[in-house]
């Protein structure tokens, strides 16, 4: 009687054909939320946490200002200063930064602009309300304060 | 012999970019709470003297060690402070007709919150949530009662059309519908948190 000798196969490799649809559907999830960012920030920021969060339709209003303190403290010292666009700037400077960021936007929608303040946890109140008052004399008086989710406890 | 291409680097390719954009992602956010600032004063022109009851301003108090006064009484957390703030604003202590008006058309849930105490807002169009804060107040403490006065503010509109605050805030202006909604919620219950200059003590 014959024995049948049953002959290993060798296993199948698992296929790897469907990897890089994988691979490239992350991909295209990252290229489209992604945001290059346009300016370095000089300052710390810890965004504080809040729970009434309202997104704004129009981001083209939006213009950001970062408060904070500075990251490199040997050279612009450890009180919390200024950013807008790529430069430390000083309260006085708002108005002229307000009035250029304006000009950027359509005619019908100057009015509108909205400047997201984003300040840092660490931040006094003195340094904000500075920022506030300049803005009152720059008439941009929809200011949004960037705040992340806060997780309930 | 097979004419295929060996496409067994594309995965390695779409590995590189993948990594490049996770590195240098940032996922935007322009999430925040919308505070629409006063106009600039002339100075000029001295600011209007405005006459409002005692009883119709809710006074919060916020000193440079982070300390609260709320209404005169000394508080260490802004906890339970939009509790506060809704009694406060739905009161109805001395309604004149538009109020009892607005009082009629309010859901039941919501009447039966009014404790109509003499010494608490009128009504709610009447009603200022005042904040004050010092110099020297830390940002986020400010943040933490703005965010309370704002949401006791959105849990009343919420609950006036049957919404959950959540969804009330995600309401847009973009179609009727939910514009409708969200100026049914606002109708004659303005948002009046008047934030006051800060004090110049313990700051710079």
């Amino acid at each position: 009687m014959a024995k049948f000798v049953k002959k290993p196969k060798p296993l199948p490799a698992v296929s790897t054909a469907s990897l890089p649809d994988i691979v490239f559907m992350l991909l295209f999830f990252f290229m489209v939320t992604t945001v290059l960012r346009e300016q370095d920030l000089l300052v710390e920021q810890k965004i504080p946490q809040a729970s009434q969060l309202q997104k704004l339709q129009n981001k083209t209003l939006i213009s950001y200002l970062f408060v904070g303190k500075p990251k490199n403290t040997g050279l612009y010292g450890s009180e919390p200063r200024i950013q807008a666009n790529d430069v430390l700037i000083t309260a006085p400077d708002i108005v002229q930064w307000v009035n250029q960021e304006r000009d950027l936007l359509a005619e019908s929608d100057r009015g509108l602009i909205t400047i997201s303040m984003k300040v840092d946890k660490d931040v006094k109140m003195g340094p904000v309300s500075d920022v506030q008052t300049e803005l009152r004399n720059a008439d941009a008086r929809r200011v949004l304060y960037a705040s992340t989710t806060k997780v309930n406890r | 012999m097979s004419n295929e291409i060996n496409a067994g680097s594309m995965a390695d390719i779409a590995f590189l970019l993948l990594i490049f954009f996770l590195v240098t992602t940032t996922i935007a956010s322009d999430k925040g709470i919308l505070n629409i600032l006063p106009p600039k004063q002339d100075p000029n022109v001295p600011p209007p003297d405005i006459k409002v009851n005692e009883r119709n301003i809710f006074n919060i108090l916020i000193n440079a060690n982070d300390d609260l006064l709320v209404e005169g009484e000394y508080r260490r957390t802004p906890e339970g402070l939009d509790q506060d703030i809704k009694d406060f604003i739905l009161n109805f202590g001395a309604p004149d007709e538009e109020a009892v008006a607005l009082f009629n058309s309010l859901p039941a849930s919501i009447q039966a919150k009014a404790l109509r105490r003499p010494e608490s807002s009128d009504n709610p169009g009447e009603a200022v949530i005042s904040i004050k804060t010092n110099r020297g107040t830390s940002y986020e403490l400010y943040l933490e009662v703005f965010d309370m006065a704002k949401k006791a503010y959105f849990e009343i509109y919420a609950e006036r059309v049957g919404l959950s605050a959540d969804e009330y805030r995600a309401l847009t202006d973009d179609d009727e519908a939910s514009k409708m909604l969200q100026d049914k919620g606002k109708a004659g219950i303005p948002m009046a948190i008047s934030i006051a200059e800060p004090d110049k003590i313990g700051g710079n």
